[in-house]
């Protein structure tokens, strides 16, 4: 029995005990207070451009759909018929004027409203479907942000603005990108999975200290390749990243680490177009910083070029990041198991050859044959044998402890240096936030938790 | 069949279904013996291996795939596999490669043999096996005799499931 203080006990300073990722009946609690609290990233609107375009998705175990009404607005429903619980879409996506249940027929609107059952006549009056007002229901609260979809399963807590916080600036990172101030989720939605908790990937997003361990494979091979050899621009983008894993350890020191409240957290100073692209003189880049001055001014558009924020985590189901329009969104399956979606934005009025980068990126970021991510996923499927072991129990988080510092006034601190596990001290604070019922998303206050 | 003309395809070596499936099986062969390194020599510098995200998928440059790989990036995928450290092959997939339903196109495109195939790939590690089952398109140049691939595109059933991680050469 899982009492609020064994609960609160899992998370100590500077460790975590293994149950937090394998216990069964924490993976429903995680569900239940962690999910069907917390505003969940659904998609973005670009995805559903037209009304009756609709895509399917989760929210914790929940199906749920998005669809675009009549009057322009996203509404979130769940998936689930008003009259014997039969999903009314199985697609991923798709477009409809109306959703119609395959099992009896009871047809809805775009809104979730019941419009017709078949037979209404066997319905006693008093307890016609219509009259008693069934439907699809809404999902309690949704909101859009520049065009990404938000919901939450909650009624109430904080607004989508509160919750975000400092993270905000992450979102706007990526669409004030795009030369016309909006970007559009093309490419396709990709999948990949693996055998282990969801916490682990958004650990991993902001764990500088990895890549030269699990990446050293790709690394090594792609410091030996022949820069000569031939290339349609895929294999050179690909080839550039896997080298950017093996930088030298005083670059990953000196990267910053900053997180807030709610177990948000993002990693910046990264690397700056200036390396990311070929170069400066780069045609394409030259052409992209063209437009972007004649969109917003040479001030303003030097002055959204120069964030170098790399990944972003919006905890607990949300890792994206700005500079090749890339997002995944985590879908915990079992304590043991999850699900990645992930997109790929095309910044709008950009030169396409940016998209076609992106693209690439995209492919060996999360392209499910990666040499690169298929060993993170293998360290993930480790770890979780791994902590089946009961002759350890704790995590160890020590990296950096205590020496986190406030950053201002901005609700962010920073790690200490660029290697601090202060992003998983921090996600684990809201951890417990959430799964003892303490308070969601007070901002900051790493420095003071690590007292 | 007698009388009828004999299409002047198969009266090419080229396009001799036989040999052609010979190679397919020479190929899938090297893979599963994992000799890698004879597999990537039966690639020409300008080649294409490919597994697309999406079903009919019209180019690999606006939409993302599995594995888009040019010769410059399955150098280094093949290099890696040869690394002591790749932890997604430590230890190794045993696979096996069944190619079936071989048919070769009447007409070449860019000069080169088109080869459509069935694909089974069954692959064991760590107490698992897994299928990855596909259909398989590649364009061949006939070659002192044999054949070098330009193009290998997988279109695997599952492409857009909930897959983990796919380390092996498929
Ligand atoms: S379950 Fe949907 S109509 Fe009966
Ligand atoms: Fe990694």
């Amino acid at each position: 029995m899982w009492t609020t203080e064994r609960i609160a006990d899992l998370v100590q300073p500077g460790r975590v005990h293994r149950d937090a990722y394998t216990d069964p009946a924490i993976f429903d609690l995680e569900m239940e207070r962690i999910f069907g609290r917390a505003w969940l990233l659904l998609g973005h609107d670009s995805q559903i451009p037209r009304a009756g375009d609709f895509a399917t998705t989760q929210m914790g175990r929940q199906p749920v759909l998005m669809v675009r009404q009549r009057g322009g607005g996203v509404s979130v429903l769940f998936n689930r018929c008003a009259h014997r619980g039969s999903t009314v879409c199985s697609a991923a996506k798709g477009t409809v004027t109306q959703f119609v249940c395959p099992y009896h027929g009871w047809t809805y609107g775009l809104d979730g409203a019941l419009v017709a059952v078949p037979s209404p006549a066997g319905y006693p009056e008093e307890r016609h479907p219509q009259q008693a007002g069934l439907g699809l229901a809404e999902v309690p609260r949704t909101e859009v942000y520049r065009g990404f979809v938000f919901a939450s399963l909650a009624a109430d807590g904080p607004s989508l603005g509160d919750f975000l916080g400092p993270l905000i600036s992450s979102f706007d990172d990526l669409v004030d990108r795009a030369p016309e101030g909006e970007v559009e989720v093309a490419g396709g939605v990709s999948r990949h999975a693996y055998d282990g908790n969801w916490k682990f990937v958004l650990e991993n997003h902001l764990d500088t200290i990895h890549p030269r361990y699990v990446h050293a494979s790709s690394i090594a091979a792609a410091n030996e390749q022949d820069d000569g050899r031939p290339t349609d621009g895929a294999g050179e983008v690909a080839v550039r990243q896997m080298r950017q894993n093996g930088a030298p350890n005083e670059l990953w020191e000196g990267i910053g680490l900053w997180v807030a409240g709610g177990g948000h957290g993002y990693m910046a100073d990264y690397h700056d177009d200036e390396k990311l692209v070929a170069a400066s003189d780069d045609p394409v880049h030259v052409e992209y910083q063209r437009r972007m001055e004649a969109a917003y001014g040479t001030a303003r558009a030097r002055e959204i070029l120069s964030v170098t924020r790399w990944n972003s985590i919006v905890f607990p189901n949300v890792s994206f990041m700005s500079q090749f329009g890339q997002l995944r969104i985590v879908r915990p399956i079992a304590a043991g198991r999850t699900v990645l979606d992930t997109y790929v934005f095309r910044l709008k009025g950009a030169p396409e050859e940016m998209f076609r980068r992106a693209v690439a990126f995209a492919n060996v970021v999360n392209g499910t044959g990666s040499p690169v991510l298929t060993d993170d996923l293998e360290v993930y499927e480790r770890l979780q044998t791994g902590l089946g072991a009961d002759g350890n129990a704790w995590v160890d988080t020590g990296r950096g402890f205590g020496r986190d510092v406030r950053d201002g006034d901005n609700g962010l601190d920073r790690g200490g240096t660029g290697t601090s596990e202060i992003a998983v001290r921090n996600q684990f604070r809201a951890w417990a936030e959430y799964m003892t019922g303490t308070g969601a998303t007070e901002a900051g206050g790493m420095a003071v938790a690590a007292e | 069949m007698s009388g009828s003309a004999v299409p002047a395809a198969s009266m090419d070596p080229a396009f001799d279904r036989a040999a052609v499936e010979a190679f397919l099986i020479h190929e899938a062969d090297l893979i599963d013996r994992r000799d890698f390194e004879a597999w990537l020599a039966l690639y020409t510098d300008d080649c294409r291996y490919w597994v697309p995200l999406e079903e009919d998928q019209a180019d690999p440059q606006h939409t993302v795939s599995l594995i888009y790989d040019d010769r410059k990036l399955l150098e280094t995928r093949v290099r890696r596999l040869g690394h002591p450290r790749i932890h997604a092959q430590a230890p190794p997939s045993r696979t096996l490669h069944t190619v079936a339903n071989v048919i070769v196109e009447p007409e070449p495109e860019d000069g080169r043999i088109v080869v459509r195939s069935s694909q089974i790939v069954a692959e064991y590690r760590q107490n698992r096996t897994r299928l990855f089952a596909g259909r398989c398109t590649h364009r061949l140049e006939a070659q002192g005799g044999s054949y070098r691939i330009a193009f290998k595109r997988i279109d695997l059933i599952d492409s857009e499931g909930e897959n983990r991680g796919i380390p092996i050469i498929l």
